[in-house]
């Protein structure tokens, strides 16, 4: 596995991952302001600030044509994937040209031309949806693999034994990844979930399990990697396991206040994916300005596209009957 | 040209081309491999093999959610739920899910797939094997829900179900499985478009499923009476057919609106309301399952009976 300074393509790498962090970030504290400050992102959006190593590191793992399903937090997760920026920011706005033409907002973005099928409003709903898309892609004969987030509040949901147990059972095209960020809305996971948890429920089902320190890129990168050359081999299902920690609070207008105090500060001064990437990089040899230069590009692409979605009008009143269904279409007849 | 099938064998011979002619389209559900609980997929397995005619485990939700990530990939699932009732254990995956894959993602997907539902009482299989629930899907905006009443519908409508890019829900009456009739393969039935079962002049009958078997044996009664009883079988409950139904009241001044679902918020109130509407003095009636549990002793389950002598019973009321 690759160690500092082997060779050019390992530090290139290393930087993509770092940028790809810092555009996550810069695009959820955009979003944090718009909605905060400006108004503008008119629904509940739920920040995955300290979590940005699994988006990064997973996604580097796969092609475009892969499948990906996320969650309500799953921001990071689409911009990594390859999605336009611009078309989430108008989407989180409920603009038109958003990805989902305004009519999903942050908790139901989607880009399905670069594999992204779908954030979901309801935890766990999308295990099995992933699974199915792997179901799929076998009947098919393709050798696309879908990757199917979580977090940890999901193990505690029936979805996540039928969803596992299904790809177990079909020997599925699918990486199953719990993103353990730790709680559950407002709930420490570990106070409502019996037994080892997530890993342990995984492997009671034959899943390979992996897990990680999920706050670091390169380590996620590394397990991603090895798993999706795997899978896509035709092995079967995995189950990735990367613990993580919620910076924020469960939405971006929750306080957090349940947390002992000091926590948080304490990831974000010691644990942040971010501050080790940059100090990884760091040894690797970069500059502090090389670095500064990173973290302003991300910056000002965030927030000039912010202004720019800010700028767009919203859809049409005529699209809240299109996109419904052919037969019986609202379109048509409503009532 | 007509043949003899059988209501199970009309609606397993529409999957069986549909799969020859398109190899996208595949099954899934709990013992497809032995024909399922009613024989519906008999031979179906030997034809396509297990990969596309697949024995799932006991995971409702599973089998419905991989149902709509397989269909987001570019492939047409039908789905077995084994009884109506079953379906419950998949809620969020068809109303949360399903219906709305296609808007919330602005257009991006389409959930193209039958979900089956055998639906009915079906003797003394009491409260969780018996309920008649189309009405709830009806108010799920996204979701086509056709209820076939006879072979030929069942040979027609399930071609079209899964031919549809919707995602269909589709009630299979369970008590009905052995009917026979003649089944004419060419024969085609848009979703949308009611039956006109039987033509009168006093009275229209409008009802779907087993009920409209009921209601065209109560309109053949009233007809020995002297009765004109029109009767509706609307094959299909969103979208339903309002013109057929608003023309025959139109003409015929009074409507029965039968059915076997628990009559408190069925769908007969929303046919009820509709005509009420659009035919200013017509004369309504409503029969419905009463707001009670279907037992399994056989004389209290028939206390939740539409019999088709209720029906006619209605019938002569209203024209006396």
């Amino acid at each position: 596995m690759s160690e500092p300074g082997d060779d050019g393509d390992n530090r290139a790498r290393s930087i993509a991952l770092l940028r790809m962090m810092e555009r996550i970030r810069a695009f959820e504290e955009q979003a944090i302001l718009a909605a905060e400050r400006d108004k503008l992102v008119l629904g509940a959006i739920h920040p995955s600030i300290g979590q940005e190593a699994c988006a990064a590191g997973i996604m580097q793992a796969l092609r475009r044509d892969d499948i990906l399903l996320s969650t309500h937090r799953g921001h990071g997760h689409t911009l990594a994937k390859g999605a336009d920026p611009l078309a989430m920011f108008r989407e989180l706005l409920g603009r038109a040209g958003g990805c989902c033409g305004g009519k999903g907002g942050s908790m139901h973005i989607a880009d399905f031309n670069v594999g992204m099928l779908g954030a979901n409003g309801v935890v766990g709903a999308n295990i099995t949806i992933g699974a199915g898309a792997a179901h799929g892609l076998k009947l098919m004969g393709s050798d696309r693999i879908a990757v199917d987030i979580f977090g940890d509040g999901a193990v505690n949901r029936g979805p996540f034994l039928e969803g596992l147990n299904w790809a177990a059972v079909y020997a599925l095209p699918v990486l199953f990844v719990c993103e353990d960020n730790q709680w559950s809305a407002t709930t420490r996971t570990r106070t409502v979930t019996a037994g080892e948890g997530a890993g342990a429920r995984a492997a009671a089902m034959g899943l390979p399990v992996t897990t990680v320190d999920g706050n670091n890129v390169e380590e996620v990168a590394q397990a991603a990697d090895q798993m999706v050359a795997r899978i896509r081999s035709g092995n079967g299902p995995e189950f990735l396991h990367a613990i993580t920690y919620r910076q924020t609070g469960h939405t971006s207008f929750d306080q957090a206040a349940y947390r002992p105090e000091g926590e948080a500060e304490r990831h974000k001064r010691e644990d942040d994916p971010i501050l080790r990437q940059r100090s990884y990089l760091r040894e690797m040899g970069l500059s502090s300005a090389e670095l500064e230069t990173l973290h302003a590009e991300a910056q000002a692409e965030m927030a000039a596209l912010l202004k720019e979605a800010a700028a767009t009008p919203f859809p049409p009143d005529s699209a809240a009957f299109t996109d419904v269904q052919d037969i019986g279409s609202p379109a048509k007849e409503a009532f | 040209m007509a043949e003899k099938m059988t209501y199970v064998e009309a609606s397993r011979e529409a999957l069986r081309e549909a799969m020859r002619a398109d190899e996208t389209v595949w099954c899934l559900g709990e013992d497809l491999g032995r024909g399922s609980v009613f024989g519906q997929y008999l031979g179906l397995q030997e034809e396509f093999g297990p990969e596309r005619v697949v024995d799932t485990p006991i995971s409702e939700a599973a089998i419905m959610g991989a149902a709509l990530g397989a269909a987001m990939v570019g492939t047409r699932p039908v789905v077995e739920m084994r009884f109506s009732d079953f379906a419950l254990c998949a809620t969020d995956e068809l109303v949360n899910q399903i219906a709305k894959a296609r808007f919330m993602f602005g257009g991006q997907s389409r959930a193209a797939m039958v979900i089956r539902k055998p639906t009915g009482m079906w003797r003394s299989s009491a409260a969780q094997h018996s309920q008649s629930l189309e009405s709830w899907y009806t108010h799920i905006p996204g979701l086509v829900v056709v209820c076939p009443a006879t072979p030929q519908d069942n040979y027609s409508l399930m071609k079209a179900a899964i031919a549809a890019d919707d995602p269909v829900v589709y009630f299979e009456h369970k008590n009905i499985w052995g009917m026979e009739g003649e089944v004419d393969r060419s024969h085609t039935v848009e979703i949308g478009k009611a039956a006109i079962r039987r033509t009168g002049a006093d009275v229209t009958i409008v009802s779907w499923s087993d009920t409209a078997n009921l209601a065209d044996e109560a309109g053949a009664r009233l007809a020995e009476e002297g009765i004109g009883a029109e009767v509706i079988d609307l094959r299909s409950l969103w979208p339903w057919d309002k013109a057929t139904v608003r023309a025959s009241v139109a003409k015929t001044g009074r409507l029965i609106v039968a059915h076997e679902s628990v009559r408190v918020g069925g769908f007969g109130g929303e046919i009820a309301a509709t005509v009420a509407e659009a035919v200013p003095g017509a004369r309504i009636r409503r029969l419905g399952a009463p707001r009670s549990l279907i037992a399994y002793a056989p004389n209290l389950e028939d206390q939740m009976r539409v019999t088709r002598e209720m029906i006619a019973q209605a019938a002569r009321e209203m024209v006396k």
